[in-house]
């Protein structure tokens, strides 16, 4: 169990029947190469287009695990230990929901208590995580304004993400800057979606491949809005 | 014993009974004091209904004894033998062997022969088994420290009884004297003697193990139950029998043949059957101790008499209060044991009798110590009322702190599950997989046999009975699962319950919609419909394949159990106007149709409401 694909049936996606699974990870050594595992946390996905756009601009792409939450726990009854070797056999970790009352919904919360145990996440034995890197990948109704001082939501979004930036950091991970999708209400058609999809599979390339300018990287931007300035240009195209 | 006579006596002992016992347990005095008094009246020193024929009925009434001792062994599996082994070989052993030393020691001093002293020490220290646990359950102060110690020094003495039986005929002061007179074995030499009691008991244990259960299994198959009640008391019957004919005592019979068959799936059976007739005989067999107490022997010699009772109590008290602090019981619980245990013991009765025919002792002291003995069954209640209105209110607060000593495991166990087919059984494993012990009833003699086969403590029996219901600890228990298929059976067993248990949450399977109905208007407190959680869960899985999201899935399907769970509810109490005499079939399908009528196509969708952005889409699209 290296890449949480032994049970392929319980990590699909069911919102289309006829939509092939999610778990897409297949092993890749390749030099340069980080595999990546999206921790997706949506309670009513068929009712947002704009991450169902996201999901599957990133699903099927070599070394990128989609693991759909709310699909695999309806009940919230999280297997831990198999969690744990997920949480091993990856690199890199993606937080990937709705902002929902400044947070994650519900499941991703659970996950987080029970998963990132003492002992295996912090403490002093708990070095499971350490030198990984977490990215959110957050989606808010509101718009950019409404997290500022001028907002409606007072608080930048940077600084409502302290708790997750703090977890990463009391687990020995990096914490990146969000990939973050303002105004999901306004986007309604598909052109307006595209564009974050593919910005989304840009940079999950991109952090796949090493090809991230960490130096460039500025901590309080998204990561989206600077996409241009760190990625490095790809060479040979590893798309799929 | 003609007709006349016979219905006569059965008359005026049942009147006593019926009269005294209850006027005694309202005065707080116990049963066994009132059958004790009782006996007195009708006795020939009071008002003369029974007289010499006293004796017969105490003859027989014995068999009260022995059906008791075939019960303390059904309660005793050696399993249970095994854990108590430190307080029943320690304060057992300690008790008797030091009461008979100082005992037989005084009676030495008093210048009988040592082997008479013996013999007298070796009965003096014993205590009645019958009003000891009687009184101490009867108050509640069974689960205490010194309860405990008392039960543990009652189940040592109860199998002291076979070496002491053995011991007191090697005690006889007459050269030549036989064994006992009634056996036939007498001209058989020491040796002989020896392999015969070893092979009767090893009989009955063989018998017990490999014989008795096969033939119970084909009586239970059955299902009739006098048949099983006559196999019960032909067991009992049959083994004093045995016991007789090679000179023993059928109370070690019956006993061994209790603890082998406590190990049986037929042990909450056999009890309530038993129990009854044992119940019945013990108070026949207490009034005719009461009967028989010879008052003008007590009236000639009221000195000596009170001196011995007393004597004797003093005695006991002390080294049971030295034992109980030796043992860390903490005064209290010393004193609450050692009151618990004054009394002599019905079975010192039988012992001083055969003691007296095996020549052991003069049948003049036998008759003073009888009396000296009935005399101290009668005081003893008196002494657990002063325990309670002068000791116990002295020492409150340190009794109750210092409660919890052993965890002494009587097999009362929390959890009563009736019927072990493929419902209870995953009701029990889950359960049993958590830590929690079960006590199971099934009456079904195939699934017994192979329940046992994997190491199950399953029991035989029909548990609409009262008295099987008791005997599997329902008076202790927390929680009855009922999960039968005959619902008339389970109305019964859930009406008996709530009447005579109703300490007892009692959660329920129904059959379908109809019993479930039934069920809620009985009050159980849990029901849960046999077929519709798992049917729920096939239909989660069958809108999962349907491209339903399993969330979603999961959240729709608690909505319709939700839902059609009030419906149960609400047509509960309709359905209980509607006339009996409508056809079933017609009954079922109007419920559906009710059901289909209720059900709110419109309802999953008011879950997601919460999660829905289309509402926001007006506030945000608006600049404010």
């Amino acid at each position: 169990m290296i890449n949480g694909c032994e049970n392929t049936a319980s990590l699909t996606v069911g919102y289309h029947p006829e939509a092939s699974p999610f778990c897409t990870s297949v092993p890749l050594f390749m030099a340069g190469s980080h595999s990546i595992l999206i921790l997706f946390a949506h309670p009513a996905l068929e009712k947002s287009q704009v991450n169902r756009h996201l999901i599957q601009a990133v699903t099927q792409l070599n070394s990128v695990t989609i693991h759909d939450l709310y699909e695999v726990y309806p009940t919230f009854h999280i297997n831990v230990k198999r969690e744990q070797d997920l949480l091993l056999a990856h690199d890199i970790l993606v937080f990937h929901h709705p902002l929902y009352w400044y947070s994650s919904p519900a499941l991703l919360k659970e996950w987080q208590d029970l998963v990132l145990e003492h002992g295996f996440a912090y403490g002093h034995t708990g070095t499971a995580l350490r030198g990984k890197k977490l990215l959110s990948a957050i989606t808010t109704g509101g718009s950019a304004e409404a997290y500022s001082r001028r907002g409606y939501n007072y608080y930048s979004l940077r600084e409502l993400l302290t708790p997750f930036e703090q977890t990463a950091t009391l687990c020995g991970m990096q914490y990146l800057p969000p990939f973050v999708v303002h105004g999901t209400h306004l986007l309604q058609s598909q052109a307006q979606v595209e564009p974050h999809a593919l910005a989304y599979r840009r940079l999950l390339l991109a952090l796949r491949d090493d090809r991230v300018n960490w130096l460039a990287l500025q901590p309080d931007r998204y990561f989206n809005q600077q996409l241009d300035q760190v990625l490095e240009p790809v060479e040979t195209a590893h798309y799929g | 014993m003609d007709n006349n006579t016979f219905f006569y006596q059965a008359f005026v002992y049942l009147a006593a009974a019926v009269l005294s016992v209850p006027v005694a347990k309202r005065l707080g005095l116990g049963s066994v004091l009132g059958y004790l008094i009782a006996g007195v009246v009708i006795g020939p020193f009071g008002l003369g209904f029974v007289g010499q024929e006293g004796q017969d009925v105490m003859n027989f009434a014995e068999f009260g004894v022995v059906m008791m001792l075939f019960l303390v062994g059904l309660q005793l599996q050696p399993e249970l033998l095994w854990r108590m082994r430190m307080p029943i070989l320690g304060l057992g052993g300690l008790q008797l062997t030091i009461t008979t030393a100082l005992v037989t020691g005084i009676g030495m001093m008093t210048g009988m022969p040592w082997q008479t002293a013996l013999a007298i020490a070796l009965i003096l220290p014993l205590s009645s088994t019958a009003i000891g646990v009687q009184t101490l359950t009867e108050r509640g102060l069974m689960k205490t420290p010194g309860g405990q110690g008392a039960f543990s020094i009652l189940l040592f003495q109860a199998i002291a009884v076979i070496p002491i039986l053995a011991l007191l005929p090697l005690l006889t002061t007459h050269a030549g004297a036989s064994v006992a007179p009634t056996t036939d074995s007498q001209a058989l030499a020491g040796w002989q003697q020896t392999l015969l009691v070893i092979g009767t008991v090893g009989g009955i244990v063989l018998g017990g193990q490999f014989l008795m259960r096969p033939i119970f299994r084909f009586i239970a198959a059955t299902r009739l139950r006098e048949s099983f009640t006559a196999t019960a008391l032909l067991l009992v019957i049959g083994i004093t029998l045995a016991m007789q004919k090679v000179g023993l005592s059928p109370a070690l019979g019956t006993f061994v043949a209790g603890v082998v068959l406590a190990e049986s799936e037929y042990r909450h059976e056999l009890m309530s059957t038993i129990e009854p007739f044992q119940s019945l005989l013990l108070g026949l067999f207490f009034i005719s101790v009461g009967a028989s107490i010879d008052f003008n022997l007590i009236l000639a010699q009221p000195m000596l008499i009170f001196g011995l009772v007393l004597g004797v109590a003093l005695l006991k008290c002390s080294v049971l209060i030295g034992l109980g602090s030796l043992f860390r019981m903490g005064l209290s619980q010393s004193l609450l044991f050692a009151f618990a245990l004054v009394q002599g013991d019905e079975f010192s009765f039988v012992l001083f009798s055969f003691a007296a025919q095996s020549q052991v002792l003069s049948e003049r002291l036998a008759g003073i110590l009888v009396a000296g003995v009935a005399l101290s069954m009668a005081l003893s209640p008196l002494f657990m009322i002063a325990y309670e209105q002068v000791i116990a209110p002295r020492f409150a607060a340190p009794a109750s702190r210092d409660r919890p000593m052993d965890t002494i495991d009587d097999n009362e166990n929390a959890v009563i599950i009736v019927g072990f087919g493929r419902f209870g059984q995953i009701v029990g494993r889950l359960l049993m997989a958590n830590g929690y012990r079960i006590t199971v009833l099934e009456h079904a003699p195939e699934q017994i046999d192979l329940l046992r086969r994997f190491g199950w403590k399953v029991f035989y029996g029909d548990a609409s009975r009262l008295d099987l219901l008791a005997a599997a600890g329902a008076s202790q228990a927390k929680l009855l699962v009922l999960a039968i298929d005959d619902p008339e059976k389970m109305t019964q067993i859930v009406n008996l319950a709530r009447k005579h248990f109703p300490q007892l949450k009692i959660l329920a399977r129904a059959i379908d919609r109809r019993h479930a109905y039934a069920l809620i208007r009985q009050g159980v407190d849990r029901l849960q419909r046999e077929t519709f959680g798992s049917a729920l869960d096939l239909g989660i899985e069958a809108l999962k394949l349907l491209g339903m999201r399993s969330y979603r899935a999961l959240r729709v399907a608690r909505l319709f159990q939700e839902h059609d769970q009030e419906a149960l509810s609400e047509q509960a109490l309709l359905a209980e106007n509607e006339t009996a005499l409508m056809a079933r079939s017609r009954q079922l399908s109007q419920d559906l149709e009710h059901l289909l009528q209720s059900d709110n196509r419109d309802l999953p969708n008011h879950i997601d409401r919460a999660w829905d952005i289309s509402s926001l889409r007006q506030p945000t699209e608006d600049p404010r």
